[in-house]
């Protein structure tokens, strides 16, 4: 890209947004705005076609039209994203002080500011919740994977379709699921089955579990079976094999895998709905009494009508979206093994953007000049 | 260009040799100074006769090997040559019994290691594969363990217990001769060495257990000429201590190595059988059937 080929996308936008207006606002009694923009985009790429056809001949154009679709389709889907991240970081930053992630909503009444009280008591039940579900579905998740890929059981296909399935239930069909089965029998007989942070562990362990199993599943298909036909024949049992040579191969991506899962899971709010239930204030004992989580904290608040708790409501997606984002970032930099770190590094050093390897651009240029001046020639004569 | 290169090539052959001797006399140094730690719950010492009477195999309903009788005596190195698809490698997974692996994979007759069927009611897969190593065609050290821990990954993988483990990493490297290329660095990844020094690596990791039999195949059909120059060599030295059945495509590779030759090969649509045996030099002068002549004079194949 040259400053010429900017100036020319820049150009073909300006004119083709300026032809459209023309027709539709002046000559036209216009056709609403989303209709405008759709109808001066393909004009663009039209009018970006006929320049760059001009000067570097048809087999160029064509490339430049669809590098500038696909490049203007990218920022089309980056749009909804970016969006959705900035409003919620502007609307969450205004009651996010750090007194949110040290105390409880103890004394705070909705017609309080918003920066009073705080959601420790979201963040801990979050923390506990989730992490009892990766302790009840990752060594379950990963053992049906195991199943999955290094046993010969006639039982895989069932099992395989049965994850599948699973991987696709609503999530709150696993909340109602626990609160029919556990929680209205048993919760008259003892406390542990009432509503509480463990019986949400249960109801979240229920989507986790699929999710890592599939995870899981997909990173030991990537062992080559090479290794495990050597360990085999070094004389090693089959459950040996899988111990000592898969799971230490495939290690990094089953902790990938447990922490996308964990990354999932922490945004679900369904299943909570009835084994969790929700408490404004501290309760740090998930085997005892209904707890808060973060997605619960933000639905509460966000519904009220008081404009303090709203603001408390989008504190508390922020710090949820944070959280996430914090622990994709840590599954990304665990997951990356060093032969992809180094092509990366590589990658960064192709010298695409530095002045050195103009010359086949300049080529171009001169022979568009060439083009250019054998095109005035003709127009002269 | 024809002299330049032949010229070339004899250059590289001397200044292997001249390697591979200085590592030989590095063996003997060490094998004067210390002896080989002794293995606890590993095979029985020194290298066993293998011995296939009528052996057949099949994949599901397809037939692929039918009435292999061959004796690979011990103490010497047998090349199995023949075209592709004609039932080397998997008469050769029928010796160390990873043909058993392949789903529907069925076989029969019998295979005598020392006079004992492996197939044997009494007789563990497992136990039979530590007395048989295999080496396999596409280098796979354990990319999660270090260039040490893949030697000994045969005592981890099998409880076998070992009084000196440094001593044994190092012999065993020596054998494969890989040791002086990697001593200094022994807890790097196994991953990083090269081609060749990773086919060296699973030899070593092979020789660790000190197994009676050691089944190769095509261990250096993706390797290049030097790193082939020394697995070579280091088949020679191991012809002592271990019976060596190694498969390959490479005539020249059968003729310098192995001491017998057996020559396989299958019909169009049917299994693939045994031709000829005998010894390597018989073989390669004055074979007995027309079609061996055919394939060691390179005719097809």
């Amino acid at each position: 890209m040259t400053r010429l080929d900017l100036l020319i996308i820049a150009a073909s936008a300006v004119s083709s947004v300026s032809l459209c207006w023309l027709v539709f606002a002046v000559l036209t009694d216009g056709v609403g705005w989303l209709l405008f923009w759709v109808v001066a985009y393909f004009v663009f790429l039209a009018i970006y076609f006929v320049a760059s056809y001009d000067r570097v001949g048809w087999l160029a154009a064509v490339d430049r039209v669809v590098t500038v679709a696909v490049g203007s389709a990218m920022v089309v889907v980056l749009i909804p994203l970016v969006w959705l991240v900035s409003y919620i970081v502007v609307k969450g930053i205004v009651a996010l002080r750090p007194a949110f992630f040290v105390h409880d909503q103890r004394g705070v009444t909705p017609t309080m500011p918003a920066t009073a009280g705080g959601g420790l008591h979201a963040i801990i039940g979050t923390i506990e919740q989730v992490g009892l579900a990766l302790l009840w579905s990752l060594p379950l998740g990963a053992a049906t994977a195991f199943f999955l890929n290094e046993s010969r059981s006639k039982l895989r296909r069932p099992v395989r379709i049965f994850v599948d399935a699973m991987s696709g239930m609503p999530s709150i069909v696993s909340g109602l699921f626990i609160y029919a089965t556990l929680i209205i029998p048993l919760a008259k007989y003892n406390d542990l089955f009432s509503f509480n942070g463990f019986m949400a562990s249960l109801a979240l362990s229920m989507t986790m579990m699929p999710t890592i199993c599939r995870a899981i599943e997909v990173v030991l298909r990537l062992v080559p079976n090479g290794l495990r036909e050597a360990g085999l024949a070094l004389g090693a049992s089959r459950a040996k094999v899988v111990l000592s040579v898969v799971l230490p191969t495939a290690s990094t991506g089953v902790a990938t895998a447990a922490i996308l899962g964990i990354a999932r899971e922490a945004g679900e709010t369904a299943p909570l709905l009835f084994t969790a239930f929700g408490y404004n204030l501290m309760n740090a004992n998930p085997f005892h009494g209904p707890q808060e989580s973060l997605p619960l904290f933000i639905y509460r608040f966000v519904r009220t009508q008081s404009t303090a708790d709203i603001q408390r409501g989008y504190a508390g997606a922020l710090v949820l979206l944070m959280l996430i984002l914090s622990l994709f970032i840590v599954a990304r930099i665990i997951g990356r093994d060093r032969s992809v770190a180094n092509k990366r590094s590589f990658r960064l050093r192709l010298p695409s953007r530095s002045p050195e390897p103009e010359t086949p651009e300049r080529k171009l240029i001169s022979s568009t000049s060439r083009r250019s001046g054998t095109v005035t020639a003709a127009g002269g004569s | 260009m024809t002299d330049l290169h032949l010229s070339r090539g004899a250059a590289d052959d001397e200044k292997i040799a001249d390697a591979s001797a200085k590592e030989k006399g590095e063996v003997f140094a060490a094998d004067g100074q210390k002896a080989p730690p002794t293995l606890i719950g590993g095979p029985p010492p020194g290298a066993a006769t293998l011995e296939a009477n009528d052996a057949c195999a099949w994949f599901g309903e397809h037939l692929v090997l039918e009435g292999v009788n061959l004796t690979m005596v011990a103490g010497e190195v047998t090349a199995l040559i023949g075209p592709s698809g004609c039932g080397k490698s998997t008469f050769l997974r029928l010796l160390n019994r990873m043909h058993e692996l392949v789903p529907g994979a069925a076989m029969a007759g019998d295979i005598l290691l020392d006079g004992d069927d492996i197939y044997g009611a009494n007789m563990r897969a497992q136990v039979i594969r530590t007395r048989i190593g295999m080496v396999f065609q596409k280098p796979n050290p354990f990319p999660a363990m270090s260039v040490r821990q893949n030697v000994l990954a045969g005592l981890k993988l099998t409880k076998i217990r070992c009084s000196d483990q440094d001593t044994l990493v190092e012999q065993s490297l020596q054998r494969a001769g890989l040791w002086r290329e990697v001593r200094e660095r022994l807890d790097s990844p196994g991953g990083a060495l090269s081609g060749g020094q990773q086919q060296r690596l699973c030899i070593a990791r092979s020789l660790a257990v000190a197994p009676n039999v050691l089944l190769m195949d095509e261990p250096c059909s993706a390797l290049d000429p030097s790193s082939t120059r020394r697995i070579e060599e280091t088949i020679k030295e191991l012809r002592n201590e271990v019976t060596v059945v190694i498969v390959t495509h490479n005539m020249q590779q059968a003729q310098r190595v192995s001491d017998k030759c057996a020559f396989f090969l299958a019909a169009e649509n049917e299994p693939g059988q045994l031709v000829e045996q005998g010894p390597t030099t018989r073989i390669f002068s004055s074979p007995e059937d027309p079609r061996t002549a055919d394939y060691v004079g390179g005719k097809f194949g």
